[in-house]
């Protein structure tokens, strides 16, 4: 457990936009792919995903629609909408410019000023 | 838009499904978890343990997700809308008597408000009201005030450039003859442009043209939709008939609608049944009125727009001093003439003002108590959900969350009950209606409109906060592990909570003392002036009035002198006389008949204008009243009204309009003019230019004949057979049935003058009753709030001594095991229930004194702080709080030591 990092604010719901973005998938379903993409270094609490998912439907950025899970369960399904397709990359360009910036900037050397 | 509102709806009424569909989803998650969990090789109940370890607390993320869905406030609020209905529903007894309770408040409250509504807030049913105001001629150096304008000073007005119109409304009656009985109509005199001026509209044909300027009367009439009614049975085609009034011809132009009131100060100045338009020169007027001839008695006018009173009287009193200057003979300055304007409103309502904001403060105060009963009972029962409270918010409901909900369960009870009180006031309103005495103006009609309406909801809401405020904090500030701890029945109130309670009741009894003083004032005032000493006897007299018409062609008037008239006033005593059952008669003007209030104006007017006098041999300065009450009767009606002559003599038949005028005066006029001399034989005379002197002959006793609430206003009298007057009333005192002998009375004086109306037959303990009709509205109204006001001020300590016993039942039963005697027991909790209610006559003695300042002018006879109430009602108060106490304490001395004990 004690190599897991805390999410950012914020970060939550991309990471979830990610995750569906690979195909549609159940609430628990979402938090193992979230824990397997990530490598297991992400601590999510499971309750908070819920409150997270609902508030994209309601963004529009995903649909949910029931269904039948592995183990023929009934299960409540999400993915992406082409709006979420789209925030997903405006969010992960982001992103990337963020890292990128505040890696150059904690690498700066002295002699570089 | 529509579609928004479907969403709502079903949102509102089809939760459950979502609700449904979300418990799923959650369990679904902790169940595939504690599956993953168990195929790790964990145990099957302790991979359910730990699933739900994992997953937080569900109740907490189910609230999120309900926000995350609804996303926005009205969600929420329905949610706590359904959630307070369940509860209310859940709790109906507790619901109906909070409902109740506000319903009362709020329909009281919003009754009175209508009132207001229609009589303070909008007195004025014409359009742009605020340009409407009055205008009044006084001579402030000698003490008069409102004594009429002149025909010229109407032109100067008219053509000053400050008013739009401007337009006399001269309220008389007339003889209207040509229907099957001569009848007597209301009209009023006024200018071509009087309709105008108000911006009304006729239902049918047209008004006067407002460029009318030839001598004398428009040939025209408008009349009311009453008179259409009344006389004409709605007859489609009733323009352009003709109708006689007062012998005059005058053709029917215009009907006004139904409810068309006009601005009067009185209720038969608002009931006007006639108009008629004058240019007020030429007959029966002279032809070139002189300027100190003050026979308009006020003025009415449209202001230009833009212009406020402020300015317009600045205007006015620069013309005023330009007129001084340019008549000198006419405004001498020892006079101190002056043109005044006040708000057309403030003549309508500035008499019932007081007594109306003393109504709405007593149902307010009402409410208010209402509210502290209401707080009162939410916070026992707010103890007795402490511990759902506690669970919820241990479940992790956030404690705004808890005050929002129970706020809108607050809100909620007051909306409900505000709603019940309107519907219960729908229904009873023509009942109300009739209890409003026909004193108070109503030329708007008095409803339930949407401003009242809005008022109801705002009252409600705000009621609703009010005594919904305390307990919704304090669940946000409970104590969890306090609360939780507490076995069984709930948390016992804390400290705070019962200090709280004691707060409420004790402003509940303070504000009801301080109504209980205000009705006992009244009471008090109205008791005496029942039993004021009159000065004359008005059991079994019966006054009846008549009128003799005033042509416009003065050469056609058959009573145009005194002389003229006294056969006609012989001729209808001596058959009077011979009535059955009849004892004695006498005959006066209408301001003869004592007390009668509502021909107090059509007395100045037969004067034209007020009474204003000098003495012999003196100038009056302005610091002595210089308006007195006059009246013209026949010898015998001191006799009849039982009035004692105590110096000199009445008049005799050797008194005419031959011989030189004659007065008997009053006590309280002799003192103040003459007050250390003998006043008969002295002279005074009519400040009116060109009067004859009149000599005092007899000194009466004071009676109350004008104003029960005043000992002694100036009154002389003159005899009818020497001073002419045409509003005639007569006078029978004997033993008859009312009914039947006006009748009799009624064929006699027409069998004398077949074209006089005889109308107005009523008893002299009805123009006494009637005089006070106003001070008996307000007296029962505010009385009923009062009593109100005790019995929620009982059932509040009732209530509080009640939970206090329940709450110290264990002590009690403790207290009873180790021998305490059921007397302790008794005295313990009364002394709980008394120490309230001290505290509360203490706060509400203070303010009753400040209150009953304000009350001053409403009372009579009683000082502001009278004894007699102000000891009397605190007693009384305190009695009812005894009784209210004395029931939960009974209850507490047959607590059964073993079951109390064994309870806890």
């Amino acid at each position: 457990m004690g190599n897991e990092a805390e999410l950012l604010p914020g970060t939550l719901d991309l990471l979830i936009l990610k995750a569906v973005s690979l195909g549609p998938l159940h609430g628990y379903g979402v938090l193992l792919r979230i824990g397997q993409i990530s490598g297991r270094a992400l601590l999510i609490e499971q309750g908070a995903l819920y409150p997270a998912l609902f508030r994209l439907v309601r963004q529009g950025l995903l649909k949910a629609s029931w269904g039948t899970s592995d183990n023929n369960r009934r299960a409540k399904f999400y993915e992406l909408t082409s709006k979420g397709r789209k925030r997903l990359r405006e969010e992960t360009a982001g992103w990337n410019r963020l890292v990128a910036a505040i890696a150059s900037a904690l690498a700066a050397q002295p002699q570089e000023i | 838009m529509t579609a928004y509102f479907r969403s709502l709806a079903g949102r509102f009424f089809h939760r459950s499904q979502t609700e449904n569909d979300l418990e799923e989803e959650l369990r679904s998650h902790i169940q595939l978890r504690a599956e993953a969990l168990e195929r790790s090789g964990l145990a099957r109940s302790e991979a359910e343990r730990r699933a739900r370890l994992e997953f937080g607390s569900p109740e907490r993320f189910k609230e999120e997700c309900r926000e995350a869905i609804a996303g926005n406030f009205i969600d929420v609020l329905f949610q706590d809308l359904r959630f307070s209905f369940r509860m209310l529903r859940k709790s109906a007894g507790f619901s109906a008597v909070v409902i109740l309770t506000m319903a009362l408040g709020i329909g009281a409250t919003t009754a009175i408000f209508s009132v207001v509504d229609a009589t303070l807030l909008h007195p004025l049913p014409y359009p742009e009201p605020e340009q409407l105001v009055y205008i009044q001629d006084d001579l402030t150096e000698l003490g008069a005030r409102d004594v009429g304008l002149s025909q010229p000073e109407l032109n100067d007005l008219r053509h000053s450039g400050i008013f739009q119109e401007v337009s006399p409304a001269w309220f008389d009656e007339n003889n209207l003859t040509g229907s099957s009985q001569p009848a007597r109509v209301r009209i009023d005199t006024v200018a071509p442009s009087y309709f105008a001026l108000l911006k009304v509209s006729p239902q049918l044909g047209r008004t006067f043209d407002p460029a009318y300027d030839a001598p004398g009367y428009m040939p025209e009439v408008v009349i009311s939709d009453g008179l259409w009614k009344r006389l004409f049975a709605h007859d489609p085609n009733i323009l352009d008939k003709s109708i006689r009034m007062d012998t005059d011809l005058y053709r029917i132009i215009g009907v006004m609608p139904p409810g068309f009131n006009t601005p009067g100060r009185t209720s038969e100045e608002r009931n006007i049944e006639v108009w008629a338009a004058t240019s007020f020169y030429g007959p029966p007027l002279p032809d070139q009125p002189p300027r100190n001839r003050r026979n308009i008695p006020g003025v009415i006018a449209r202001l230009n727009p833009g212009l406020t009173i402020a300015t317009a009287q600045s205007r006015l009193d620069a013309l005023v001093a330009s007129l001084q200057k340019e008549f000198p003979q006419d405004y001498p300055p020892q006079s101190g003439w002056t043109i005044r304007m006040v708000p057309l409103q403030e003549t309508i309502v500035g008499n019932v003002r007081q007594p109306l904001v003393l109504l709405l403060s007593a149902v307010g105060l009402v409410l208010v108590i209402a509210c502290a009963n209401i707080a009162n009972l939410l916070l026992a029962r707010a103890s007795a959900r402490g511990r759902e409270m506690a669970i919820r918010q241990a479940l992790g409901a956030a404690r705004a969350r808890l005050t929002q909900q129970l706020l809108t369960e607050s809100l909620l009870l007051a909306l409900v009950g505000g709603m019940v009180g309107i519907v219960i006031l729908l229904g009873v309103k023509d009942l109300l209606v009739n209890l409003v005495p026909d004193s108070l103006p109503q030329l708007n009609k008095i409803t339930i409109s949407w401003p009242v309406l809005f008022f109801a909801l705002g009252a409600s809401l705000l009621a609703g906060v009010t005594f919904g405020l305390a307990p919704a904090l304090r669940a946000g500030r409970l104590d969890l592990t306090h609360a939780l701890n507490q076995e069984g029945r709930g948390s016992s109130g804390s400290r705070e909570q019962t200090r709280t309670r004691r707060l409420l009741i004790v402003t509940e009894f303070a504000l009801a003392l301080v109504l209980m003083i205000a009705a006992g004032l009244l009471l008090h005032s109205f008791w005496d002036l029942l039993n004021v000493r009159l000065g004359f006897n008005p059991q079994s007299v019966l006054s009846v009035r008549t009128r003799l018409p005033y042509p416009n062609d003065v050469s056609i008037d058959k009573y145009a002198t005194a002389s003229d008239e006294a056969p006609f006033l012989r001729e209808v005593t001596r058959r009077c006389l011979s009535l059955p059952g009849v004892e004695e008669v006498a005959l006066g003007d209408t301001a003869s008949i004592p007390l009668d209030q509502t021909q107090r104006t059509l007395n100045l007017i037969a004067e034209g204008g007020h009474f204003l006098f000098t003495v012999e041999g003196r100038d009056l300065a302005g610091n002595e009243p210089s308006v007195v009450d006059r009246s013209e009767v026949t010898p015998e009606y001191f006799h009849l009204l039982g009035i004692p002559l105590l110096r000199g003599r009445s008049f005799n038949d050797a008194d005419t309009d031959k011989t030189p005028q004659v007065a008997v005066i009053n006590e309280a006029m002799a003192q103040t003019y003459w007050p250390n001399e003998d006043c008969l034989g002295k002279r005074f005379r009519s400040a009116k230019p060109n009067s004859p002197w009149v000599m005092v002959v007899g000194v009466l006793a004071n009676a109350r004949t004008q104003s029960l609430a005043e000992a002694d206003e100036l009154q002389f009298y003159q005899s009818i057979y020497q001073v002419r007057a045409k509003h005639l009333a007569v006078l029978l005192r004997g033993h008859f049935d009312n009914s039947v002998l006006a009748e009799e009375v009624r064929k006699q004086i027409q069998s004398v003058d077949p074209t006089l109306p005889v109308f107005g037959a009523q008893t002299l303990n009805q123009a006494v009753s009637g005089s006070l009709a106003q001070r008996r509205f307000s007296m029962r109204i505010v009385a009923l709030f009062a009593l109100t006001a005790l019995l929620l001020a009982a059932l509040g300590i009732y209530g509080v001594i009640s939970y206090i016993v329940t709450e110290r039942t264990h002590e009690i039963g403790i207290r009873l095991a180790l021998g305490a005697q059921t007397n302790n027991i008794l005295r313990m909790i009364l002394t709980e229930g008394m120490s309230l209610a001290l505290s509360g006559a203490v706060a509400g003695l203070l303010c009753a004194v400040v209150a009953a300042r304000f009350m001053a002018s409403l009372l009579y006879g009683v000082a502001p702080v009278d004894p007699a109430v102000f000891i009397g009602v605190p007693l009384l108060l305190f009695a009812v709080a005894v009784l209210a106490s004395y029931l939960p304490a009974r209850r507490a001395t047959q607590v059964d030591p073993i079951i109390a004990l064994r309870d806890t």
